[in-house]
């Protein structure tokens, strides 16, 4: 069975959320610590979401220089999926892993909701399930979620078809581009600030047309990564 | 010890929407002669042994990697603290 290791850091939220994503998407989850210097032979990373160290010095910096980066470091250059949530997204920037960086929302408040997303890109290991230019629903939660990058770097991820998800209908935080989630050259790796792990299950989930609480979207980001970690 | 200090600050081009709060409530005070608040931070290294070129060296390279995130921040001043 392909096993997805979730780091947890002091402070992350929602790690049991992303492992349980993981097992109802069909894999097995597998418990990683940011002290150690063992990814376990896991096939696949999340980073969760969550506020690593408080969110001292900035989101996420903290958690970049953890012992256990280096492994997840040398795991995204041999390709292994990563996969950046929320907080783990501002730590993949903050690593250098991923380009650009998130500030403050724009507006100055802490947004919750359920946000409606285009999926641009499904050429990476974590949207190869998903129909180009597909919409999902998936909630959405932070204060510092403003995607922001200078305007070369911006460019270069457009053209390269490297934003691989961008809001609908609203801006949340002020993000360049309206820019949800973007991933690296190799596509192997890739951050996001919405919530896929809390649309994994009915009852659970973001309500949609067809009955309250059914979204489960997120839950072909985790069966994405199954394909793509079956596929070699 | 002797202390070395580093500032930091967002980027100028990039919106600072706690400068802009706190340029807000500097409105209601009726200081209106305040055209913008920009809010940065101000590290201070205390050093073991005297702050030499050495120090300052490390204190830069901290600065650069941990302190500061260059694609969201400036590093504005590393100098020695003077009393």
């Amino acid at each position: 069975m392909t096993r997805i290791g979730v780091i947890t850091f002091p402070g992350s939220l929602d790690d049991g959320d992303a492992r349980r994503a993981i097992r109802l998407a069909g894999a097995e989850p597998v418990r990683l610590w940011h002290g150690d210097h063992d990814l376990g032979g896991v096939d696949a990373v999340v980073l969760p979401g969550g506020f690593s160290y408080g969110d001292y010095l900035r989101c996420g910096a903290i958690a970049a220089h953890s012992p256990i980066m280096r492994e997840v470091r040398d795991a995204a250059t041999r390709g292994v999926p990563v996969l950046g949530i929320c907080n783990g997204f501002q730590m993949l920037t903050e690593a250098h892993l991923l380009p650009g960086g998130l500030v403050r929302n724009d507006h100055g408040a802490f947004v919750c909701r359920d946000q409606r997303l285009a999926v641009e890109s499904t050429s990476t290991a974590w949207t190869r399930g998903f129909d180009q230019g597909e919409q999902i629903v998936v909630p959405l939660k932070n204060g510092e979620g403003g995607y922001v990058a200078d305007a070369d770097t911006v460019a270069r991820l457009e053209d390269e078809g490297r934003v691989v998800f961008r809001y609908v209908d609203i801006d949340p935080n002020g993000s360049v581009n309206h820019i949800a989630g973007v991933a690296n050259e190799a596509g192997n790796v890739v951050g996001l600030m919405p919530h896929p792990e809390h649309a994994v299950e009915p009852g659970f989930g973001p309500d949609t047309g067809a009955a309250m609480r059914s979204g489960v979207d997120g839950l072909r980001i985790f069966r994405s990564v199954l394909e793509s970690v079956l596929a070699g | 010890m002797p202390v070395i200090v580093v500032e930091v600050m967002p980027k100028a081009e990039l919106l600072d929407p706690q400068g802009k709060a706190v340029a807000g409530a500097l409105g209601r005070l009726g200081k209106d002669r305040f055209a913008g608040v920009r809010v940065g931070k101000r590290f201070e290294l205390t050093v073991e042994g005297p702050v030499d070129e050495a120090a300052l060296a490390d204190a830069r390279e901290v600065a650069e990697t941990l302190l500061a995130n260059g694609v969201i921040e400036d590093v504005v001043r590393v100098a020695e603290a003077t009393a």
